[in-house]
């Protein structure tokens, strides 16, 4: 574990030191601020304003950064040749996409904490305190932090084995269709042929579920969020990025680095 | 007999190509061939000869359509065994957000070394490859053959018996082969077993115990420089100035080439000794007498023109 820490710790240090990163997280502090004017011309709704806004910037800077990083992260190494010297080290395959993996993760959360703290500071100055219903915004900023850590194991895995373009595109598909999943499921009967209706169904269970991430409306409307959402989120994400990494692995595994 | 420190058998390596990935070429053709603990073995060859696939199968970065190798009795699989090697591809590029120590730390930490001993390193190291005013510089700011020094740094920064190094002299000025020669013979000296890629013969010649030419994917010879070319002469050359007044030895003029006020005169063996006499006779100062022996170079273009006569033999045929 040891190794795939180190190979962690320099692809954190890889995006820290990246100015698209700085660019992007500026980016983001304009929207908060965006927010905090745009909640000061919205009376008696400013919570909800604010809260959309920031929870939204976070959910689209966090979606670029896991999308293009997360598909550079194995591709840009093989292209540019950087991985040769280092798959001559005692150093496993498997072991270089768990770290690249973790390393985009501890960055997003890095990021994303960076982002909220904005947040919550654009909250504090409109409301003039923080309140425990607040706590419903943190729940939504760790289920955004799931979702963007299936993003960036979805990116790997077909930057493991198509052309960085071909993954950006496949990436950005499955997340649009995995916003989809509910409808998919529950199509009503009569307004499609009942057999693609099943195949829609069976496609609904096998595609990441994003929509169980979005909480947005209730963080902002300050309800509470069910622990039993919280631990099947998080189980949920865990054994999907578990099993989307394996594959990863597996196909890396057996790689030609031309 | 001693394991070879690289032992390969059969490989054999195609590459797929076409829009449906069917078709297949062959880059590597039943390569069978050791490298002895504690040589300098040269692999030489044209681009595209096979040269750098064969590394790369070596490293585990592509894999092989048939055949196996084994680095110190290891099979390549064994993650274990890349403790005691070190490798430098062809053209390195590295992270060029790192400094050169920030780098070379970060390949030592694979290696499990403490921190002070990765410092140590990484320092003696960058002396080692003349770094040592430069290893607080981004990499994106090296030149070429820095990042190649710095390649070589972290190949032998882990102080592995098996040093394996893809076209070493590759962007260097004269100054920076004549530094990878130094590095590769003190590694010799260490009792280190090398295997080295390169194009450029003369380097071969200097510096390895024994070479492997390949051309076309296919091993043609391997052997030590000598035994490759032959040690039959191919005759004598004798290096000559000739005073104003020594127009007498008309017939062995005629025969040099002069250069200056030098002549080069190139004969037979045998005819040696007679010709001396007659440049003795004329007023000629000998200014040396050589062997003339088939250079390296000669046999490889000799093979490389082999192959492509063969190869056109084979397109006629086909048509």
């Amino acid at each position: 574990m040891t190794r795939v820490g180190t190979v962690a710790l320099n692809t954190f240090r890889e995006a820290v030191r990246d100015r698209v990163l700085y660019n992007l997280v500026f980016f983001a502090l304009v929207m908060i601020a965006t927010a905090i004017l745009v909640g000061q011309i919205s009376v008696g709704i400013e919570q909800i304003v604010i809260v959309t806004l920031g929870l939204s910037a976070i959910s689209i800077i966090g979606l670029l950064i896991s999308v293009f990083i997360g598909v550079g992260l194995v591709s840009k190494e093989i292209e540019k040749r950087t991985l040769y010297a280092l798959l001559a080290k005692p150093l496993r395959r498997w072991e270089f996409i768990f770290g690249k993996f973790a390393g985009l993760a501890l960055t997003l959360t890095v990021n994303t904490a960076a982002m909220s703290v904005g947040l919550f500071l654009a909250l504090f100055y409109v409301k003039h305190s923080i309140e425990r219903a607040d706590t419903a915004v943190l729940v939504a900023v760790y289920f955004i932090l799931l979702k963007l850590t299936l993003v960036v194991a979805l990116a790997m895995l077909f930057s493991c084995f198509t052309t960085p373009l071909l993954a950006i595109l496949f990436t950005a598909g499955l997340y649009i269709a995995g916003l989809f999943v509910h409808e998919m499921r529950h199509m009503q009967a009569g307004t499609i042929d009942p057999a693609l209706g099943g195949l829609l169904r069976g496609i609904s269970y096998v595609l990441p579920n994003f929509e169980n991430f979005d909480v947005m409306g209730a963080a902002a409307h300050g309800r509470v969020i069910s622990g039993m959402l919280i631990a099947q989120n998080t189980i949920y994400a865990a054994l999907y990025c578990a099993i989307v990494l394996a594959v990863a692995m597996a196909i890396f595994s057996q790689r030609n680095l031309k | 007999m001693a394991e070879p420190a690289i032992d390969i058998e059969n490989l054999t390596k195609d590459y797929p190509y076409g829009f449906l990935q069917l078709k297949k070429r062959r880059s590597l053709e039943n390569l069978t061939m050791q490298v002895q603990a504690g040589e300098v073995f040269g692999f030489l060859g044209p681009n595209g000869a096979g040269k750098s696939t064969t590394i790369k199968l070596l490293m585990r970065l592509i894999f092989p359509t048939a055949g196996s190798a084994r680095i110190l009795g290891k099979p390549l699989s064994d993650i274990a065994m890349h403790r005691d090697i070190g490798y430098l591809p062809e053209q390195p590029y590295f992270y060029d957000y790192l400094t050169a120590e920030e780098l070379l730390d970060y390949f030592a930490r694979f290696h499990d070394f403490s921190a002070e001993d990765r410092r140590e390193r990484v320092q003696r190291m960058l002396k080692r490859v003349g770094l040592e005013s430069a290893g607080r510089i981004q990499l994106r700011k090296y030149s070429k053959g820095m990042l190649q020094r710095v390649g070589l740094a972290q190949a032998i920064l882990h102080d592995p018996a098996v040093v394996v190094l893809d076209e070493p002299m590759s962007g260097l000025d004269p100054v920076g082969r004549r530094e990878v020669r130094d590095i590769i013979l003190e590694l010799k000296k260490q009792g280190k077993t090398v295997l080295f890629s390169t194009h450029i013969l003369t380097d071969a010649e200097m510096l390895c115990d024994r070479v492997g030419v390949i051309v076309g994917g296919k091993l043609q010879g391997v052997g030590a420089p000598s035994e490759l070319v032959g040690l039959k002469t191919q005759g004598m050359e004798i290096l000559f100035e000739l005073p104003a007044s020594g127009a007498t030895a008309g017939d062995l003029l005629a025969q040099a080439t002069r250069t200056g006020d030098r002549y080069r005169l190139q004969i037979e063996e045998s005819g040696l000794y007679v010709a001396m006499e007659q440049l003795h006779t004329a007023g000629a100062r000998i200014m040396s007498v050589t062997q003339v022996k088939p250079s390296l170079e000669e046999y490889f273009m000799h093979l490389v023109a082999a192959d492509r006569a063969q190869a056109a033999a084979v397109e006629v045929r086909t048509k």
